[in-house]
């Protein structure tokens, strides 16, 4: 299967991205300029400070050709994964519901951390039992997650608080200690913490990132047989 | 015309910075402050200002999570 991995100006972990998808499956950039999506079967919308954050993180990427294109590649039911500060463009471009704010430590933090699967039958975490310990590394500022209660509820009821940090590990303040979440029919993902980071057990000590890839590529070629 | 919008972090929601400076006033000796929030300003000069509330909508403010208010200003451009 076929990755796209957008760049805007600022991404810095776009060629993580690239090569995590690579050990599942093809991959290629798309400049942020670009319309053409390039044939690919998933999107990720990597991590960085696209635009420079300026105004808020995301909120300029949000308008890019290529963000464009995802919106209709998402409408049309494609899998997009937001990694950092993708997800904080996917949620600007209301693919994803709330927005992510200020970590409450008021600092930029990097850390390894835990996180717990708490749904794994969707097409992000469907290589991931219910439950599992996932450890993957997170590095940002702007990571509280926030929607409001109304909101919270209907996407607990649906299914869509995908991963939650273990408990200890929500430095970020998000509601809920929500790490990961995902829309409403599924096919969007977004999560703070940088499952790129975790793909070989040689850098980092843990490999666990690796299956959020492999649960995109179950998910498309089941989808394709 | 000259226009201003004043962006500010809707009310219950956690605002990290005002209360960073919240706590860093009475460090350096100004007492009896409470309620510090940080906001941004953004100012332009537009033609037509009928499009500001949109604008402020889609891009300038997150309406989830942030308040904006706009201030036209007179005789300016």
């Amino acid at each position: 299967m076929k990755f796209g991995v957008l760049q805007f100006p600022g991404s810095c972990d776009e060629v993580d991205a690239l090569s995590a998808a690579r050990r599942v499956g093809d991959a290629e950039l798309i400049w942020h300029g670009e319309r053409d999506l390039g044939g690919a079967e998933a999107i990720i919308v990597p991590g960085g400070f696209s635009y420079g954050d300026y105004l808020r993180a995301g909120a300029i990427a949000r308008f890019s050709p290529a963000m464009e294109s995802v919106i209709e590649f998402a409408g049309n039911g494609g899998l997009v994964l937001g990694i950092c500060n993708g997800f904080q463009v996917l949620c600007e471009a209301h693919l994803l519901p709330g927005a992510l704010l200020p970590n409450t430590n008021r600092h930029f933090t990097f850390r390894q951390l835990e996180l717990e699967v708490l749904y794994s039958g969707g097409p992000f975490t469907g290589a991931c039992a219910l439950g599992e310990r996932l450890s993957i590394p997170a590095k940002h500022a702007w990571g509280r997650y926030y929607a409001d209660p109304e909101t919270l509820a209907a996407m607990d009821r649906g299914g869509q608080l995908v991963l939650r940090y273990a408990p200890g590990e929500n430095f970020n303040g998000s509601l809920h200690d929500i790490a990961g979440v995902c829309n409403e029919r599924g096919n969007v993902f977004g999560l703070m913490p940088h499952p790129e980071h975790a793909v070989d057990e040689l850098i980092g000590g843990s490999a666990d990132g690796l299956k959020i890839f492999e649960s995109m590529r179950m998910s498309v070629e089941g989808a394709r047989a | 015309m000259r226009a201003r919008v004043l962006i500010r972090p809707k009310a219950g929601i956690l605002d990290p910075q005002g209360v960073a400076v919240e706590r860093a006033l009475p460090a350096l000796g100004f007492a009896g402050v409470a309620n510090v929030h940080v906001g941004r300003l953004v100012e332009l000069d537009i033609e037509d200002s009928a499009q500001l509330e949109s604008m402020c909508e889609k891009l300038l403010a997150n309406p989830l999570v942030e308040d904006y208010e706009v201030e036209l200003l007179q005789g300016s451009g």
